[in-house]
């Protein structure tokens, strides 16, 4: 099945927040942010802004009738800073005007008056004057003081990742209309409807009742609008709350480019003790992962990193530390792999080094090094139904590796200005929220009477196919056809206390409450059949909009028993709560068993280096990826290429750049650049890995949103490994993105 | 007054010309398929058709609605995505697009559909496929191999174009709607009196003063809310301004020629045989559909595509004040220093010229950016050398991004005259230039870094040009 809503996509037709008509008398949002990084503030002189024609009212802190404050794990964040600023774009305070030129002309009238203080913009320094935003945590396994004694190698080194930005097509917005009773409407570009209807109560001083959050779809989230889309819904549900006016607030990309967090620089420090026969005995990690100004999502993304420190490999003694350490940047935040991909980054350097120092290929170390079945990780989780190797050789054969290895090592022979680099990357990802409450969704589904079905889960839509992937559950549990369920909006109101739509988890947990709230629906309509038939409930099955008699199709249609459902006052309607079974996770110990299961998976990646000008093509990308039984394989792999992409561009081109003064360098289009058409690979395979899958993912399809992008980790090595081809010289870094600057710096390094 | 067709509907706006399209289409038209993502031209997701007639046809051509001013529409087809939708079906690409799963978020769809659509009805595709006319967009779920499969499978759909009655077939085949078949006539019924009359009443009615702009791809990055506001003087539609003409071995082109402009001359290709290489390394489609000379000179970037391969090309500038009187002047005199060019409040650009490439000359340009298309250079150069008999008679080198203003090597140039094409010499004049520029650190790299790739730039131009006599290692290390 195709994505349900390409028909709709295609033509310009889907709706996205800015494409809502608006009330007539809707005003216009727009905020004023922090132009220091920090400091205290001395004052604000609004009153030129204020007094421009047009502008209906500037909020602040002051027009806060509940809590001003936004943070979600740690209340740690106002919405609108009070005295102290402590990052370059933090929102001060809300223009309400009759149009975005208006609002736009106010907010250069304001004047700030700011006393600064010493800015601090990465993990290293902040590690060093001890500003953190909580106790850092630390995972073990086995004692690596004694084993590093016991090893025949000992290597250390440093390693750098850089942040990313989501780069959303579709900027944060949202619109606000005022209901009755001093109750809100929010339309929000949100993966978080429940976090913003909670913020919005908290700040606003009214009860969640009253606060209404509808999602139609996403343009583009992966994470960046897990958390952040909050702050500005908040802040025009609080103008809104004091106009009694709709107001409407669409970022424009500057702006957001310059007021929300991204994906965490990590600068981390690495101890990796190898024996004779290349196994990684003890592997230590200090993480220092730099979370901006704020916690938002900052100690989850930490957790997950230590999660996922040892990849896909079983080291027998680990121990890993990771420091939220609080700098003056705006608050870092989810995205697509959660601190995961900066753990695995880590990993892989090590591996790197150890190869290097030793003279071997760093995929020997890889290979000996491969999960095996009830091998421990090192939160204690027993791995299970583990496909780190299978993947790894399958990879191998299928993609005929040796005769890679030997075109690269041809081309490289034969070619003074042009070289070219092949590696490997294994993946083993978790999925779950690691915060193990969090594992539960709802689904409501109404049966009308003329047998068409609306769906509506906690499932927010954002181009990963979610609705598709809904709409077959509950076609194949009712056994109708397509055409007959519609996928509703994302609302609060019929879909309450919702995780947000991250963490991989969405389908799953979504998907396995709408599998319920359907069985139960065919049960009672079972017993409706079975009196039309005269047949055992047991006998009977729905298909094809047909009911079947023994696997017999009758000619009992769907909407013959939904009409006489109607007579029999028979309830269609049904609400399903799944709560993930057997995951577990006692943070006092650090152990437990977090993951419902893990995808796994290995990509080879074979890149080309134009050693004269040091740039780079990725001329393919192979893969073989553990997707279980896909229940939509073109949609799968659509996330696979998706999410490879984005790894790809975390590793190379995608450089965010910060001033010493805190103030966002990469701050347009024009100077952050993502993939574009021309840097995708030449050539992306993916082979599914032929696998049982996983009951508890939906329909044994596992979960595929974030773990391919780990596979784009592998072009960094592959790059290395064609500039080590052209400079003998070259010494790692580890640093990355590995742009066409560093690319050329090493290619010419003496 | 303005007068266009929006899609099949003949739109009359009084509006200030300098609103920008983007607005126009969503704001005051409601047509919400083009999408707002970045409006600075570097996303692609307000992606629109242009058509303008052309004798019996009508040429399309996309671009960027977000920094095109509405004034710019006058008289011309603009068709959004909700123009070329079918009734209750998928159009051809639009089918495509769907069956290879290229649409997740649906933000950047309609751009990418828009893009294709003007690819299908491009006769000259000189750059030939489906992804170049996509170069523009950005799509940030695909990872875009699955769009990439949509456009070969319209790439081979279109191998049966009959190009004679191309609006027919592509109306037969489920590209576009049938009303694109009435679109010349209504554009004729549009442009009642002959077009340079109407230019003139519309230049009149929009009003000379105000900013003057072109198709407004810098301008309108950095201020387009103020024009939006403002008078501005469109001067893309003036005749006078464009062209390429080529005469008694000299090439002049009006500053109103766009990049695209410049791809299509078969003059200019034949001369330059590896222009096309050259000039997709610059921008977009829809920004190469857009972007001037003249914008480019002025816009006076020490790492302007255009500044450095004018430069190179040894070019004189000819400037234009309002009483018609003309000056020339050599191109490389006319930048003087960090955005400050010799061209007085009365005066415009006119048109630049060079000799052509004769037989003992070669050019060639080199480009490096973070992203190799759609990006603004770290460094670009340009070199046009005559060279007989393995010596140098003259050589012409330009440097972007290593000073205050695109750097044309007076010194290196005048150095390597009479040189013999060895490694040596290279390396030696790599020195020279060295000492010419004085590139700073910025975003885009380090001076290190700059420095280190001018000479790589330096030495690929010899390696592509001469590349029996010259050896990388040896001109690096001598």
């Amino acid at each position: 099945m195709k994505n349900i809503d390409s028909f709709t996509h295609v033509r310009g037709e889907s709706l996205f927040v800015d494409d809502l008509m608006i009330r007539q008398d809707a005003l216009i949002g727009l905020c004023y942010d922090s132009p220091k990084a920090h400091g205290k503030i001395i004052s604000v002189d609004y009153s030129k802004a204020e007094a421009l024609e047009g502008v209906e009212r500037i909020f602040t802190y002051k027009d806060v009738l509940g809590e001003n404050q936004i943070g979600g794990i740690i209340p740690d964040e106002p919405l609108w800073a009070e005295d102290e600023v402590h990052f370059w774009g933090q929102p001060i305070a809300f223009i309400v005007a009759k149009t975005e030129a208006i609002a736009k002309k106010a907010r250069a009238l304001i004047n700030i008056e700011i006393e600064e203080l010493p800015v601090i913009t990465t993990a290293k320094e902040a590690k060093e004057k001890g500003s953190f935003i909580n106790a850092p945590r630390s995972f073990s396994l086995g004692n690596t003081n004694d084993s590093f004694s016991n090893c025949e190698y000992v290597f250390e080194g440093e390693t750098f990742s850089n942040g990313q930005e989501h780069l959303y097509l579709e900027t944060q917005g949202c619109y606000v209309v005022p209901q009755e009773n001093g109750s809100i409407k929010i339309t929000s570009s949100t993966q978080g409807p429940t976090q913003v209807q909670k913020t919005a109560a908290k700040v606003l001083g009214i009860p969640m009742h009253k606060v209404e959050v509808d999602v139609i779809r996403l343009g583009g989230g992966f994470g960046g609008k897990e958390d952040q889309a909050t702050p500005w819904a908040v802040m025009a549900a609080v103008a809104v709350q004091h106009l009694n006016k709709p107001v409407k607030y669409m970022l424009n990309r500057h702006d957001d480019l310059r007021m929300t967090g991204k994906r965490h620089p990590y600068s981390s420090f690495f101890k990796i003790g190898l024996t004779k026969d290349l196994k990684i005995k003890a592997f230590e990690v200090e993480f220092l992962q730099n979370s901006g100004a704020a916690a938002d999502l900052s100690p989850a993304i930490a957790e997950r990193t230590l999660f996922h420190a040892t990849n896909s490999y079983f080291v027998p003694n680990v121990k890993t530390t990771v420091y939220s350490c609080k700098t003056n940047l705006p608050p870092n935040t989810a995205f697509r792999g959660f601190g995961g991909p900066q753990g695995m980054f880590v990993i892989e350097c090590a591996i790197a080094k150890a190869a290097d120092e030793i003279g071997v290929d760093r995929k020997e170390i890889q290979e000996v090094n491969l999960l095996a079945e009830n091998d421990e990780f090192s939160y204690g989780q027993i791995a299970n139904e583990v496909q780190a190797k299978k993947s790894w050789f399958t990879a191998k054969e299928k993609f005929q590796l040796e005769k890679l290895e030997q075109e690269v090592s041809d081309f490289n022979d034969k070619n003074i200005h042009f070289k070219k680099g092949i590696s490997l990357m294994p993946i083993a990802f978790g999925i779950s929220f690691t915060n193990t409450p969090m594992n539960h969704a709802r689904a409501l589904i109404h049966i009308y009477q003329d047998g068409s079905v609306g769906v509506s889960t906690g499932a927010v839509e954002m181009g990963q196919s979610v609705n598709t992937k809904m709409l077959q559950v509950a076609q194949d549990v009712l056994g109708i056809s397509a055409d007959k369920v519609k996928l509703e909006t994302t609302n609060t109101t019929r879909v309450a206390n919702t995780s947000p739509s991250a963490a991989s988890s969405t389908a799953d947990l979504n998907g396995k409450a709408v599998e319920m709230a359907c069985n139960s629906l065919i049960d009672r309509l079972k017993v409706v059949a079975s009196k039309l038939l005269s047949s055992e409930e047991k006998n009977l099955s729905f298909k094809d909009d047909f009911v079947f008699n023994d696997d017999k199709k009758t000619d009992v249609t769907w909407n013959a028993v939904i009409a006489q459902a109607m007579l029999e006052r028979v309830a269609l309607s049904e609400n399903a709560h799944y709560a993930t079974p057997i995951i577990h996770f006692d943070k006092s110990k650090e152990k437990g068993h977090p993951f419902a299961y893990h995808v796994y998976g290995t990509a080879i990646t074979i890149v080309t280096v134009d050693c004269l000008r040091g740039i780079y093509e990725i001329d393919a990308v192979k893969i073989v990826h553990d997707f279980g039984k896909s229940m939509n394989l073109g949609i799968d792999i659509g996330q696979v290429e998706g999410a490879l992409a984005q790894g790809i561009g975390w590793m190379t081109m995608e450089e965010i750049s910060y001033g010493k003064d805190g103030r966002l360098l990469s701050n347009a289009l024009s100077t952050y650049k993502v993939p574009d058409i021309f840097s995708a690979p030449k050539i992306v395979e993916t082979i599914p890995l032929e696998t049982e899958g996983n009951d508890m993912a939906i329909q044994k399809s596992k979960a595929v949103g974030e773990p391919p992008l780990m596979y784009g980790i592998g072009a960094y090595f592959a790059i290395e490994q064609a500039v080590k081809a052209f400079n003998k010289n070259y010494k790692p870094r580890y640093h990355a993105p590995f742009t066409p600057e560093k690319v050329l710096m090493g290619l010419y390094e003496k | 007054m303005i007068e266009f067709i929006l899609n099949n509907e003949v739109i009359k706006a009084p509006e200030n010309g300098g609103m920008t399209l983007l607005d126009f289409i969503r704001e005051n038209k409601r047509l919400k398929g083009t999408k707002i993502g970045c409006r600075e031209g570097d996303c692609g997701a307000c992606t629109i058709l242009v058509g303008v007639l052309n004798g019996d046809n009508v040429s399309y051509q996309s671009i960027t609605s977000c920094i095109s001013p509405l004034g710019n529409a006058h008289g011309k087809h603009i068709v959004t995505v909700e123009g070329i939708n079918l009734p209750n079906t998928l159009n051809t690409v639009q089918q495509s697009m769907t069956d290879n799963f290229a649409t997740q978020c649906g933000f950047c769809t309609p751009g990418f559909i828009v893009s294709m659509t003007g690819f299908s009805l491009d006769n000259n595709k000189i750059l030939g496929s489906c992804n170049d006319a996509i170069s523009g967009n950005i799509c940030r779920c695909t990872g875009y191999k699955s769009i990439e499969k949509a456009g070969f499978e319209i790439e081979e759909k279109l191998k049966q174009k009959d190009n004679n009655q191309q609006i027919k077939w592509l109306i037969k085949e489920g590209f576009i709607p049938n009303y694109f078949e009435t679109i010349p006539e209504k554009l004729r019924a549009l442009n009642l009196s002959p077009r340079a009359r109407h230019l003139e009443r519309s230049r009149e009615a929009r009003g000379q003063k105000g900013t003057i702009v072109a198709n407004g791809t810098d301008l309108y990055v950095r201020y387009a809310d103020k024009l939006s506001e403002e008078k501005v003087n469109l001067i893309a539609d003036e005749n006078y301004l464009k062209g390429i003409d080529f005469s008694n071995d000299i090439f002049t082109i009006g500053v109103n020629t766009t990049v695209t402009e410049l791809l299509e001359n078969e003059h200019l290709r034949k001369n330059i045989p590896n222009l096309k290489s050259f000039l997709k390394l610059v921008s977009s489609e829809q920004i190469r559909n857009m972007g001037t000379l003249g914008g480019n000179f002025v816009n006076a970037s020490p790492i302007g595509d255009m500044s450095i391969f004018f430069l190179a090309l040894n070019s004189t500038i000819t400037i234009q004040n309002k009483n018609g009187t003309e000056r020339t002047i050599p191109f490389q005199e006319f930048h003087l220093d960090y955005k400050k060019y010799d061209l007085k409040e009365s005066e415009v650009l006119k048109s630049i010229s060079f000799s052509i490439i004769d037989k003992n000359e070669q050019f060639n340009f080199e480009k490096v950016s973070k992203r190799t298309h759609l990006d603004i250079a770290t460094v670009n150069s340009a070199a046009r050398i005559s060279e007989k008999n393995g010596v140098i008679s003259n050589a012409h080198f330009s440097l972007g991004g290593v000073a205050a203003i695109p750097k044309y090597l007076y010194k290196t140039n005048k150095f390597l005259k009479d040189e013999l094409i060895v490694s040596e010499t290279i390396h030696l004049a790599e020195k020279v230039m060295q000492s010419e520029i004085s590139p700073i650190s910025d975003v885009r790299g380090t001076s290190d870094y700059k420095r280190l790739l001018a000479r790589q730039l330096f030495f690929a131009h010899f390696i592509k040009l001469f590349p029996n006599d010259v050896e990388l290692h040896k001109m690096i290390s001598l």
